[in-house]
């Protein structure tokens, strides 16, 4: 009988059903609510600056690997998709395209495949991208659109402020912040449903958790990161806004606004560049909520979720190295 | 809730497609080459010559040394060589291969099908017994029995845990041979409670085998000291590490063994091995093998001869598929692939699995994409993406810290990468190694 | 003018201070070390090949000026002419060493080796090596997969696309014997590198019986001792099925290249022979 050459290799023999590319594409089906939210409100430039980044990513990953990195292409694999949805969520939807580009540039060149690829990068490199942008375009990067439903006209739009500048910017003129609050053009419903100035996709809180609860059903994330962050962030804000709530924001609106939900969700999640174990998982997520706050209230920026992340991603190694997991058989002592 | 180990392990789907098939036996083949070395130790030393005339039962080659076991002739008929031959560990060994006559069995083997229930022994006669038969660990590992029955001084045995568990997917012989032998099973748990002096004899099974459950628990009953324990489904349960701390909630320390927790673990398939040689002075020369896949026509549990070509069971259950890919001797987690499909039986063959083509191969390999999945699922609490990486750029010291020793390559890491890195390929090179380094140390 | 004078003074303060402590602290904590060590380091050729045994050319420098003698100690890549620089330096004997190469002992190309299984993993003879025999019937053979190219430090030797073997730059080895503990089969042996680079071995070190050993591989040792015979210098052996030359008596006559049936025996950098009637050989097979 004529019969295939066998295949000899080490057990085990059958294998989990997961891939990297099936994760990877996990995350952008989880990040649609979030993009859908944001061609709601900021119509067609939504698109426009998702599919320049998108485009850009995989170009960039295409082409560094071509010239530097040789072997296998992994353009495929679906993260460099990731990486450019991930850029387009954190600028303002009327980014000049040219900016977009440079921004993937430095997200996939510098953040990513400098390192060796995807796996090899200690930081995020959607955020090294976005920080990037942030330091060198200080002005396109923070002059945020105004929302408006389902307009759909590539018109130069009003920009504003974003709920957590205003405030800033009024705690520094010595306003106190209910007053503030109360000249608020937002209501926390608007900020739960995206009604409000920011980044194309950090805008609405419940698309990002509607995205995050799939990413948890399909295991593609644990509960740790997400859990610890926003936790961190309610408590040390709700002490704060106990000490004196005139001069500290209320946890509620520091949990609604800005990137939090959506850093803490998608961005530090992130595998490549979290730890390993829950126990590890938790004090990242701890140490990201307390920077958070830390660059928000005092800080020079009204918004410190991107830099919370890097500065953790930094100490991820150091965390992997401390938060081992627990050996089997070693607590018993004869 | 039923019990189960805490930490880490994975559900593979279980595919048992050979689950209340009978055992069968299949026509006697016309050779077998029966391996000297079919345990964990030393290989065993022939004792017939070409040209002998041997029977059924008949010792053809005496165990090496304490760590060792006696190997029986499976058929009866003339030795026509002592040869090397390839078997299942990939390499050529030395094999005893004698050509079948008729069916002769060795007058003093009790063939009668009758149940001996009389346990009125004494320990040293079962452990004798246990050893001339050449009893060894039928759950894969092939450790020889006499070895684990001989508690070393200074240490008490207060439980004997039998493994019942069957936590590799597709593999059914343990089951069936519950359904069937019962009350032989419970007898063997007996000998070898008296054996190791163990206060209780705990049998673990898990619940996706609910008619084995029921049955056993029914069959205990008639015996004192015998409790069957459900557990949930999750692989390596059948380690006996797993399997004590699922059972009785104790952990063996790293680098210990049972023994230190007051545990002896015995596959259910050794309970009846033994049961057959002290009650009915019956050498181990054939076991229960699986035989199944997906494009396998007639999954089956066949009691085969040691020493049978695979390929003739493989026939048994409706032939080769024509898209073979890949055939494993034992499991699809912990099983060896073979390189031809003419490899004998053994001692450890506890299921043949055919692959098709399109699951033979493994998953394309990525860079590790630092999920951390592998730590969570390891049931031994290491590292896995480390202890490789260490393992790549042979850095000994850092991985004996990291335990790569405590690692019982259950293939559970690999298993669900996502990336398809092939962690325990070098997790067992570097341990390999490191054993080795180890091993010139104290010498 | 105040502030330049008092940077002046602030900084001219702090540095003699600091080159005092400095000053102390080099005292306390000087390491007396035999000079000898720099100079017989500076002789050695710096690759940290590890070829000498020693951790490096440092070690090997220390282990030097240990020794009494210099017996024992040599340093491949270098050579005698290295090793009579150290002597030189510590004024002592070298002991002279024949110079030898890495020689890879198989000659199962894809061609003359057949594949019978598919090895699926990583591309690592070790791992393979303790999975099976690899992927041909021969369980000695090459398995093709590089680990000897991984610890070349001389980049000297490669896989060769066609064959699937590897070939050993004769230009690169210094025979520092990293391939030689890389092979998990062994199959690469120094050997003396001969007058003019010339060389003879056999190239199989396949232990099974001639049948199926032949069956496995066109060009392997059947153990057939035809170039035993052939040889007038005793310097071939047959020891469990295989051939092998000692290349300390092997002449260099090439009288045993001539017999070898499957065309085992290799010969290296020979002038070609002069054409002769080929003889009808049928290949004897050893039991």
């Amino acid at each position: 009988m004529a019969i295939n050459k066998l295949t000899v290799s080490m057990s085990p023999h059958d294998y989990g059903k997961d891939s990297v590319k099936k994760i990877m594409y996990g995350v952008v089906i989880a990040m649609i609510p979030a993009l859908l939210v944001s061609v709601y409100y900021f119509g067609l430039d939504a698109i426009r600056v998702n599919l320049i980044a998108i485009a850009a990513c995989v170009f960039f990953e295409w082409l560094f690997q071509k010239v530097f990195i040789k072997g296998k292409l992994t353009v495929v694999d679906g993260s460099a998709v990731v990486t450019g949805m991930l850029l387009a969520f954190n600028v303002p939807s009327n980014l000049p395209w040219w900016i977009i580009v440079i921004g993937a540039l430095v997200s996939i060149g510098i953040g990513k495949m400098s390192f060796g690829g995807l796996g090899n990068n200690p930081f995020n490199p959607a955020l090294v991208g976005r920080v990037f942008l942030l330091i060198s375009f200080p002005v396109q990067m923070t002059s945020w659109p105004k929302v408006s439903v389902l307009n759909f006209a590539l018109t130069d739009a009003q920009t504003g402020a974003t709920p957590l500048a205003i405030v800033k910017e009024g705690l520094s003129n010595g306003e106190s912040y209910s007053s503030i609050m109360n000249s608020m053009p937002h209501s926390y419903v608007d900020m739960m449903v995206g009604q409000i100035g920011g980044s194309l996709g950090e805008i609405s809180a419940a698309a990002l958790i509607l995205g995050g609860l799939y990413m948890l059903f399909r295991k593609i994330i644990t509960w740790h990161i997400p859990v610890s962050i926003i936790g961190t962030v309610a408590i040390f804000t709700a002490i704060l806004y106990g000490i004196n709530p005139e001069t500290y924001a209320d946890p509620m609106f520091h949990l609604l606004t800005g990137g939090l939900m959506l850093g803490a969700i998608f961005m530090a999640t992130d595998m490549v560049t979290s730890p390993m174990t829950p126990k590890g998982m938790l004090v990242y997520g701890f140490g990201i909520g307390v920077i958070t706050v830390l660059i928000r209230v005092w800080g020079a920026y009204p918004e410190g979720v991107s830099f919370a992340i890097l500065i953790m991603n930094a100490v991820v190694p150091l965390i992997n190295n401390w938060a081992k997991p627990k050996r089997f058989g070693e607590t018993i002592k004869k | 809730m039923l019990k189960t180990f805490p930490k880490g392990g994975v559900h593979p789907k279980e595919n048992k497609f050979s689950a209340g098939k009978p055992i069968e036996t299949i026509e006697l083949p016309k050779q077998v080459s029966i391996p000297i070395a079919q345990h964990i130790g030393a290989p065993a030393q022939p004792v017939v010559n070409k040209g002998d005339v041997v029977k059924v039962g008949q010792l053809i080659a005496k165990s090496g040394g304490f760590v060792s076991a006696n190997i029986h002739s499976s058929v009866s008929g003339k030795v026509s060589k002592i040869d090397k031959i390839l078997d299942t560990s990939g390499y050529k060994q030395t094999c005893i291969v004698i050509d079948v006559e008729g069916d002769e069995w060795l007058e003093t083997i009790d063939k009668s099908k009758d149940l001996v229930a009389n346990t009125d022994v004494s320990a040293d006669e079962i452990r004798t017994k246990v050893l001339d038969c050449g009893i060894v660990g039928l759950g894969g590992a092939t450790f020889p029995t006499h070895v684990k029955l001989s508690v070393p001084p200074g240490k008490t045995c207060e439980h004997l845990v039998i493994n019942a568990v069957e936590c590799e997917p597709y593999l059914t012989a343990d089951h069936q041979i519950m359904m069937e032998k019962a009350d032989e099973i419970m007898v063997g748990c007996k000998l070898i409670q008296k054996a190791i002096g163990a206060k209780k004899v705990l049998i673990g099974i898990e619940n996706n085998k609910p008619d084995a459950i029921k049955h056993m628990s029914g069959i205990a009953k008639k015996y004192e000291n015998i409790e069957v324990h459900a557990l949930k489904v999750m692989y390596p349960q059948g380690g006996e590490k797993q399997l004590i701390k699922a059972v009785l909630n104790r952990e063996v320390p790293s680098g210990g063994l049972p023994i230190d927790v007051g545990c002896v673990v015995q596959n259910v398939g050794t309970a009846f091995a033994v049961y057959e040689a002290v009650q009915k002075n019956k050498p181990l020369f054939e076991r229960v093998v699986t035989v199944t896949g997906k494009s396998v026509a007639k999954p089956c549990n066949i009691l085969a001869r040691i020493g049978t070509p695979v390929n003739e069971l493989i026939e048994f259950a409706g032939g080769l598929p024509e898209d073979t890919g890949k055939v494993v001797n034992g499991g699809p987690m912990m099983g060896k692939a073979v390189s031809t499909i003419t490899v004998p039986v053994t001692k450890g063959t506890s299921g043949v699995l055919i692959f098709p083509q399109e699951s033979a191969a493994r998953p394309e390999n990525h860079n590790c994409i630092r999920c951390g999945r592998c730590v969570s699922v390891c049931p031994m609490g290491l590292e896995p993406y480390q202890i490789k990486n260490m393992a790549v750029v042979k850095m000994f010291e850092e991985l004996e810290k990291e335990r790569v020793l405590d690692c019982i390559e259950c293939g559970s890491c690999a298993y669900t990468c996502p990336a398809g890195v092939p962690l325990l390929d070098y997790i067992r090179q570097g341990k390999a190694n490191l054993n080795k380094i180890l091993r010139s140390k104290k010498s | 003018m105040d502030i330049i004078l008092n940077t002046l003074i602030t900084l001219s303060a702090l540095g003699v201070v600091l080159a005092v402590i400095l000053f102390f602290v080099a005292q306390k904590f000087k390491v007396v070390e035999d000079p000898r060590i720099d100079d017989v380091e500076g002789c050695l050729p710096g690759a940290n090949c590890g070829g000498c045994g020693y951790p490096g050319c440092r070690g090997f420098a220390e282990a030097c000026v240990k020794a009494d003698t210099l017996d024992g100690m040599f340093c491949p890549p270098g050579g005698n002419d290295v090793m009579k620089s150290v002597a030189g330096a510590l004024g002592m004997e070298a002991s002279e060493k024949e110079p030898q190469i890495a020689v890879v002992r198989c000659n199962g190309s894809h061609e003359k080796r057949r594949k019978t299984t598919v090895y699926d993993g990583p591309s690592s003879c070790a791992v393979s090596h303790s999975l099976y025999g690899g992927d041909t019937d021969c369980a000695y053979g090459c398995l093709g997969l590089g680990d000897c190219v991984e610890v070349c430090t001389f980049d000297a030797i490669y896989i060769d696309e066609e064959s699937g073997l590897p070939i050993v730059d004769e230009e690169n080895c210094t025979a520092c014997g990293a391939c030689v503990k890389a092979c998990p089969k062994s199959i690469i042996e120094l050997r003396n590198k001969g007058k003019k680079s010339r060389r003879i071995y056999v190239s199989c070190v396949n232990h099974d019986k001639g049948a199926p050993a032949k069956r496995a591989c066109d060009s392997a040792c059947i153990a057939c001792n035809k170039c035993v015979k052939a040889c007038p210098f005793d310097a071939i052996v047959v020891d469990d099925f295989c051939a092998y030359i000692d290349f300390e008596k092997c002449k260099l006559c090439r009288k045993c290249v001539e017999e070898c049936p499957t065309g085992a025996i290799l010969e290296l950098n020979f002038p070609p022979r002069k054409a002769k009637v080929e003889k009808e050989e049928t290949s004897e097979v050893a039991n």
